[in-house]
């Protein structure tokens, strides 16, 4: 090697060279592929909409059968009414946790999922008629074992009656806490009921281990005690009060959920966030 | 190296001096994702890209790469393409993307193409280069199927995704092998792998680096 490479200058011109091209390769790629991108991560968000809601068949155009047959609200899960604050299509759950504006801090003893801040409003999907859907899909996220787990839980249009369960992104162990995809352990979902005969708004819904007996039981993942424990937690929390409570209670007292006009209070802000 | 010839070059790395099996370098990411065959299949492919293209391309500089920041030139250029394959899958592959999740990114750190690029590339030409870059791949690829297969086959009871043995929580009769879905279980098997290889080339057996004493009787302790 020519000794004339180590000069101060040569270092600097070849190390601003570099990054230059570097940085136009790597930036061109982010910029060209993004909206492919996007498109992928809608696209497997709606396939896992239409599977956990059983609508979904392989080959089949997502899209269309999305738009067709479901319809996104944002609900505000405190009063358990909808909200037309927020655009459903742009809304991020996510996002409105973090913000102070549409999200707050839960104590220690509330936050079983392990969630340590949550949103006040959430998207809800339905499926058919709007008024009275066939079917509610409600996103749910909690701690897993390794790490945070979520996915989307398919409920009757009576708000008690659970049609199936799925998660699309989750770091479980393969082979045992992965298996709450196994469509098998999924099945044994469907038909469970979420809250007692008594109309009490804490759910009974559970996973136990030994064999499920009841309506209210499904069978825990053999050898993933914490990643069962996890999803345990995290239905208490997403069906309790804290969370989508309120909105199903609408629909099992027969009284669906109203479209608030609130205008007292403007997110216009906070949307744009 | 003495003499470098392209098929050589090429097929070199596969058994003879294969980057796992005789270098032992890229075990983490070989550990992590060989649960199933298809996405170990991505992975190599990834690797044989960004191993070939980072050669190739430090090989064209390698003249102009002042020694004193040798290494950070050869990680940037490793990083971008490491980048780029990243952005790729996630349009194109994007389930395969999900799975292999951050072990893409963590190509940038797998020592085979850092090792390549500074012992080969930087003192030899771009087209050796390249398809060294590419033989490396394959070595690894190689050892990458070799454990993916045992694992999927026996911890899952598929190949490539298509059933070979019915697992029991599927209503066959299969118990899959919990500890094959485990990274730790591929330790066993490259393991076994290096066992093989080296028994068909004794050639690669390495000299005992010391040689242990016998057990030290216990009147010769006190």
């Amino acid at each position: 090697m020519a000794q004339g490479n180590n000069s101060i200058k040569k270092v600097l011109i070849v190390a601003f060279s570099l990054c230059i091209v570097c940085s136009v390769i790597v930036s061109t790629a982010a910029v060209a592929l993004r909206p492919m991108q996007q498109l992928n991560q809608e696209l497997d968000r709606k396939t896992n909409i239409l599977n956990v809601a059983k609508l979904y068949e392989p080959g089949m155009d997502v899209e269309e059968t999305f738009n067709e047959k479901i319809t996104a609200r944002v609900v505000d899960m405190e009063s358990g009414d909808y909200t037309d604050q927020f655009d459903p299509d742009t809304f991020n759950s996510f996002e409105a946790a973090r913000d102070p504006a549409t999200g707050r801090t839960l104590s220690g003893d509330k936050d079983i999922a392990g969630l340590s801040r949550v949103e006040n409003y959430s998207t809800v999907y339905l499926i058919g008629n709007e008024n009275d859907p066939d079917q509610i899909v409600l996103p749910i996220r909690g701690q897993g074992l390794w790490g945070l787990m979520r996915g989307f839980l398919a409920v009757e249009g009576d708000g008690n009656t659970i049609v199936s369960i799925t998660y699309y992104e989750h770091s479980e162990t393969p082979g045992l806490g992965a298996e709450v995809n196994n469509p098998r352990w999924q099945s044994q979902w469907e038909g469970k009921k979420i809250y007692d005969e008594e109309g009490n708004l804490s759910p009974e819904i559970h996973l136990t281990k030994g064999g499920a007996s009841s309506k209210y039981e499904v069978d825990a993942l053999s050898g993933a005690t914490l990643t069962s424990n996890g999803v345990t937690n995290m239905l208490q929390f997403w069906l309790s009060e804290e969370a989508f409570g309120p909105y199903l209670a609408k629909f099992r007292s027969g009284t669906s959920p109203e479209d608030a006009n609130d205008t007292d209070t403007n997110f216009a802000d906070v949307e744009g966030a | 190296m003495a003499d470098v010839n392209a098929k050589g070059v090429l097929t070199a790395p596969i058994f003879k001096n294969n980057p796992i099996a005789l270098q032992i370098l890229g075990i983490c990411s070989a550990l992590a994702v060989t649960t199933s065959m298809s996405v170990s299949l991505v992975m190599a492919l990834a690797v044989i890209f960004v191993t070939a293209f980072s050669n190739l391309f430090v090989s064209l500089i390698r003249n102009h790469i002042p020694s004193s920041i040798r290494i950070i030139v050869q990680m940037t250029i490793i990083a971008s393409l490491v980048i780029v394959v990243d952005q790729i899958l996630k349009a194109y592959a994007y389930e395969m993307s999900k799975q292999l999740s951050v072990f893409v990114g963590l190509i940038i750190t797998n020592c085979i193409v850092m090792g390549r690029a500074e012992g080969f590339a930087m003192s030899n030409t771009p087209g050796m280069s390249f398809l060294d870059g590419i033989g490396n791949g394959l070595g690894y690829g190689f050892v990458l199927m070799v454990v993916g297969f045992f694992r999927e086959l026996l911890g899952s009871g598929s190949v490539f995704g298509f059933t070979v043995l019915p697992t029991v929580q599927d209503g066959g009769w299969y118990v899959g092998n919990g500890l094959l879905l485990l990274p730790p279980s591929a330790f066993f098997i490259i393991g076994l792998l290096i066992w093989v290889l080296r028994s068909l080339n004794p050639e690669q057996v390495e000299e005992n680096e010391f040689k242990m004493k016998e057990n030290t009787q216990p009147k010769e302790a006190v």
